[in-house]
């Protein structure tokens, strides 16, 4: 059977045109998906049933004694963590912060370690930004910031942006000008009109240069910024001042590097000032296809993006301070449930090593690093494969993704939910 | 069978044409009867002023730019928080709470229904997720249509049933309640960084004006037979003179139908304005107020500022720039491709600032210069103008003249100059109150007849009874107690079921979605049509079979169906 219109649950693109072919329980072949999504569809090797870790070995049980160990877990816990998110759908993640609210948790999404300083960024100077169907009908100048999509995002740039087809442009390939800021010539930078390398842990200062430029600040501009010419500054600085629509998007690569936010508050705010001459805006390229969801579903239940801390009552949030990295790293929690993430393959040592100190559960359909350092796994069914649920895209947009078959595992939803009812019953008894 | 019978009531309903009577309200099943059993729970209201449960007209509390507007904000996160408690979840925020903080301060206030203003078809999917984490309200959605592309080509090819079929197939894809139109063509224009700054400018590239698309869509609007008429937030919000494109906007509204308006006007406060600048903007109310009195097809809202702290939030992009260079404070924008657009910037009314003590004496003033409470409703364009906690004080404001003589005294001296508010004597009653709040937006929303608004039996059982007896009460002198007592029900009553009590919500609540469903004749759907597929395929970034919303999103849908007439 073939099912179109299907959509990709890898990365923030959201791709929902694929079509994919069902046969029984499995995927065989997937069109129009890339490296990455036919991956994700055909390449799947799935945990069979929960396992636990003994003295030596792993040992099956069933998905009740999984679950009633979890449930022993997370009751037991002083400061438990609940974290991941990002790879499972919006009605997952609800459950989830009703979890972290009963118990008293934290509870943070892998924002954590990608795009949490451009949250915190935003929530300094604010987001200008568009849907990614502004930026193709009508962007001619995109600019990549920090970010590989060829790479990382496969489909990025012939979905939305420089190969994609524009109300307001002609001929959108040969009209639109592609800029590539980064530390190497990726990939992207090949098919790139303008290619600006910068020196590694310069991107704040070369932020700086071009807001200057753009507020008319020419003569301040010494004669190379962070390893760009002045005469490129310049360029690039005339380019984005001459374009109808500029579309910014930006990667690790600045979230990530010397300054962290603070790059992303001056990317923010070069945005801001050239709307003042043209038309900008400025999208982060979110990385796990739902991690903008877990955003969302966190604000609008407790008030925050991520790193929520439930333990005082209210939800209080303090990046730093109720970051997963920072707890971890502090030893502070005692048990930690890692939901549709690796924490393992991802985190620093030092954390990674107290996941594995202390009771670590993970609900996952798949064996990964994290595996190694769980006390527990439960599979799952997989979001947009055997299960469905809402996922937003990197720019906010939100769609529901389909189950193509009926497989026999559990979804994240109804796994949670088991733990969420008993973790309350035992509360209101307890 | 669940019966619950309300005692010693002082019932003010004026969709029924009570004005004030001591009664006994009987509930059976979440409906209204005429008597109950004699097993049914007893409520004594003894004597405190019952009302349908209040309905906001104009709110925005659910969906892409609300959530943004907290995301952006932990500050504001910060300034209004509680605990989980009871049946009662963590809540957040103050200018914009998290869903279950606006859900259960509504429901402490007494609303049980409310129509979010603003809701993007493309991320509709997101408003009704909040929706359904609101759960103490039934909710609506104005449908965003301003920048609608396929609208504009109806408009330019002057094809009103194409305008309608559009409408039809949005509105059934993204499950809306109405039409809403946000600074018509200005959202569009502000794909490229501009705006319109008349209804007779034009839309760039597609070539036609904001009266155009403005009297297309009132006309599609009736085709349709939608419940509400077209809800509109016109053209220049915030721009010093903009009353002349008010006037001119309510001039042109002709009059289709004889059960509401035909045009709503929102936060009208807001497009009020005389002056040229900053400097010399005056209040226009009088104006506004004139053209309103005399014309029975339009209806508006207040879009009362209330001093403080807030947060703006609109799908008008380029007004909010326009903030952000005024106040040079953060700024969030979110264009929508084919459709709409949105800004958040944050805010502070200050009593020190001449124009925002102009600003707060318009709305006052709009209320009562406005002949007929019917034709006025009581809103802020929350949290626009201020949080709907502000409510109550607004009240107390329009009843009593000495509480707005004692406001007068904190206010930049200059103000009276500048609005005619302390003239005005006028002082309205529970009466006017209670049209203001529930029974006008009933009317104006078109759903009455779905048991809203009204305690008639066969309506729902959405009750608000306030710790507040009109009978012992002058509301003149005593505005202290109504503002406590409009703060905080005795008792909130939703569909038969007592969910709040003395400003505590005591049951987790389970709201209803209620849309509108034109049942258009096969040559209007456009679900086949090669042109509408086309625009799909080529411009949107979503498949056009990804894009509705499916059911599973309104777990409990109250579907609105209408014939077409054409």
């Amino acid at each position: 059977m073939k099912v179109e219109d299907v959509v990709c649950p890898f990365c923030g693109c959201l791709c929902d045109d694929l079509v994919v072919e069902v046969e029984g329980a499995r995927v065989v072949s997937v069109e129009n998906g890339c490296t990455l999504a036919n991956e994700k569809f055909l390449g799947d090797h799935r945990l069979k049933a929960p396992i636990r870790k003994t003295d030596r070995a792993w040992e099956q049980v069933s998905y009740d004694e999984a679950i009633d160990e979890t449930v022993g877990i997370l009751l037991d816990a002083d400061r438990p963590l609940l974290y991941g998110w990002s790879g499972t759908h919006g009605e997952a993640q609800s459950v989830g912060v009703h979890l972290g609210e009963i118990l008293g948790a934290l509870i943070d999404n892998t924002s954590t370690v990608c795009h949490g300083p451009s949250i915190m960024a935003i929530q300094e100077v604010g987001h200008p930004g568009c849907t990614l169907g502004q930026v193709k009908n009508r962007a001619d100048v995109v600019v990549y910031w920090g970010t590989n999509p060829i790479d990382a995002h496969p489909r990025h740039m012939s979905r939305y942006t420089t190969f994609a087809d524009g109300f307001f442009l002609s001929d959108a390939f040969r009209e639109r000008k592609v800029i590539v800021v980064d530390v190497r010539r990726t990939e992207s930078a090949q098919v790139a009109d303008e290619f600006v390398k910068i020196d590694a842990g310069g991107d704040y200062a070369v932020l700086a240069a071009l807001r200057a430029i753009v507020r008319g600040k020419r003569s301040l501009i010494p004669t190379s910024v962070s390893g760009v010419s002045r005469e490129q500054l310049f360029r690039m600085a005339d380019t984005l001042l001459g374009a109808k629509f500029v579309a910014i998007f930006f990667g690790l690569g600045l979230t990530m590097s010397q300054g962290k936010y603070k790059n992303i508050r001056n990317a923010i705010e070069l945005t801001a000032e050239l709307n003042r001459h043209t038309k900008c805006t400025i999208s982060p390229m979110r990385g796990h296809w739902n991690v903008y969801g877990s955003n969302e579903v966190f604000t609008w239940i407790s008030g925050y993006p991520y790193a929520v801390d439930f333990s005082r009552g209210i939800a209080f949030y303090n990046p730093g301070e109720t970051t997963s990295i920072d707890v971890l790293r502090r030893g502070e929690c005692d048990a930690c449930l890692v939901v549709a993430s690796d924490p393992g393959a991802h985190f620093p040592k030092a954390c990674a090593e107290h996941l594995a100190r202390i009771p670590t559960v993970q609900i996952d359909p798949h064996v990964n690093a994290t595996t190694h350092l769980a006390r527990l796994q439960i599979p799952v069914a997989v979001t947009g494969i055997d299960a469905e649920g809402t996922a937003y895209r990197m720019d906010g947009v939100p769609i529901r993704t389909r189950k193509l078959f009926c497989g026999t595992y559990p979804s994240d939803t109804d796994v949670l939910t088991k733990i969420y009812d008993r973790v309350k019953e035992e509360k209101k008894h307890g | 069978m669940a019966e619950l019978l309300v005692k010693n009531a002082f019932v003010i309903d004026p969709l029924s044409g009570i004005r004030g009577e001591i009664m006994d309200i009987a509930i059976r099943d979440g409906k209204i009867v005429e008597d109950a059993g004699a097993n049914a729970e007893v409520i004594d209201a003894q004597g405190c002023l019952t009302l349908p449960g209040g309905i906001d007209s104009h709110t925005h509390v659910c969906g892409t730019k609300v959530n943004f507007g907290r995301y952006m904000s932990p500050e504001d996160m910060r300034a209004g928080r509680t605990q989980r408690k009871g049946v009662m979840h963590v809540t957040s925020g103050y200018s914009v709470p998290t869903t279950f903080g606006n859900s259960y301060r509504y429901s402490t206030m007494g609303y049980t229904t409310l129509l979010e203003g603003a809701m993007a078809p493309l991320e509709a999917r997101h408003t009704h997720e909040e929706f359904t984490a609101t759960p103490h309200q039934d909710m609506l959605a104005n449908t965003l249509f301003d920048g609608n592309w396929s609208i504009m080509e109806a408009v330019r090819d002057k094809d009103l049933k194409r305008a309608a079929a559009v409408v039809a197939w949005t509105l059934a894809a993204v499950k809306g309640f109405a039409i809403k139109l946000t600074n018509p063509g200005g959202t569009e224009a502000w794909g490229f960084g501009e705006d319109v700054h008349s209804i007779h400018d034009l839309v760039p590239h597609f070539g036609v004006t904001p009266a155009e698309i403005i009297e297309t869509m009132i006309r599609a609007n009736e085709i349709l037979n939608l419940p509400h008429s077209v809800h509109l937030h016109c053209n220049n919000l915030g721009v010093p003179g903009n009353f002349r494109t008010t006037l001119e906007t309510i001039d042109r509204v002709p009059d289709l139908n004889s059960r509401r308006q035909t045009l709503y006007l929102t936060h009208v406060q807001f497009h009020a304005y005389g002056g040229s600048t900053w400097k010399d903007i005056s209040s226009k109310s009088e104006d506004i107020a004139r053209a309103v009195n005399s014309r029975p097809q339009v209806a508006i809202d207040m879009g009362q500022v209330m001093f403080g702290r807030t947060t703006t939030m609109t799908a008008d992009g380029p007004m909010e720039f326009k903030l952000y260079m005024l106040h040079h404070n953060k700024w969030s924008n979110h264009d929508v491709e084919l459709e709409t657009g949105s800004g958040i910037i944050p805010v502070f009314y200050s009593r020190k600032s001449l124009v925002n003590c102009v600003m707060w004496a318009i709305g006052l003033e709009l209320a009562l210069l406005t002949r007929d409470p019917w034709q006025c409703m009581l809103s802020t364009d929350n949290p626009n103008g201020a949080p709907f906690v502000k409510y109550p004080e607004i009240i107390a404001l329009l009843m009593s003249r000495r509480f707005r003589d004692r406001e007068s005294e904190l206010l930049d001296p200059r103000t009276g100059h500048y609005v005619p508010l302390f003239a005005i004597e006028r002082e309205l009653d529970w009466y006017e109150i209670a049209v203001m709040t529930r029974a006008a937006q009933a009317k104006a929303l078109g759903i009455t007849g779905i048991g809203k608004g009204h305690l008639a039996p066969g309506a729902q059982a959405d009750i608000a009874i306030y710790p507040l007896k009109p009978g012992e009460l002058d509301p003149a002198a005593e505005y202290k107690q109504v503002m406590a007592g409009f703060g905080k029900t005795r008792f909130t009553i939703k569909r038969g079921r007592v969910v709040a009590r003395d400003g505590e919500v005591v049951v987790e609540g389970a709201n209803s979605t209620i849309w509108t469903k034109a049942n258009i004749p096969p040559e209007l759907d456009l679900s086949a049509d090669r042109e509408f597929v086309k625009k799909f395929e080529q411009y949107y970034t979503v498949r056009m079979s990804n894009y509705p919303v499916q059911d599973v999103y309104l777990p409990r849908g109250v579907c609105i169906g209408t014939e077409v007439s054409l």
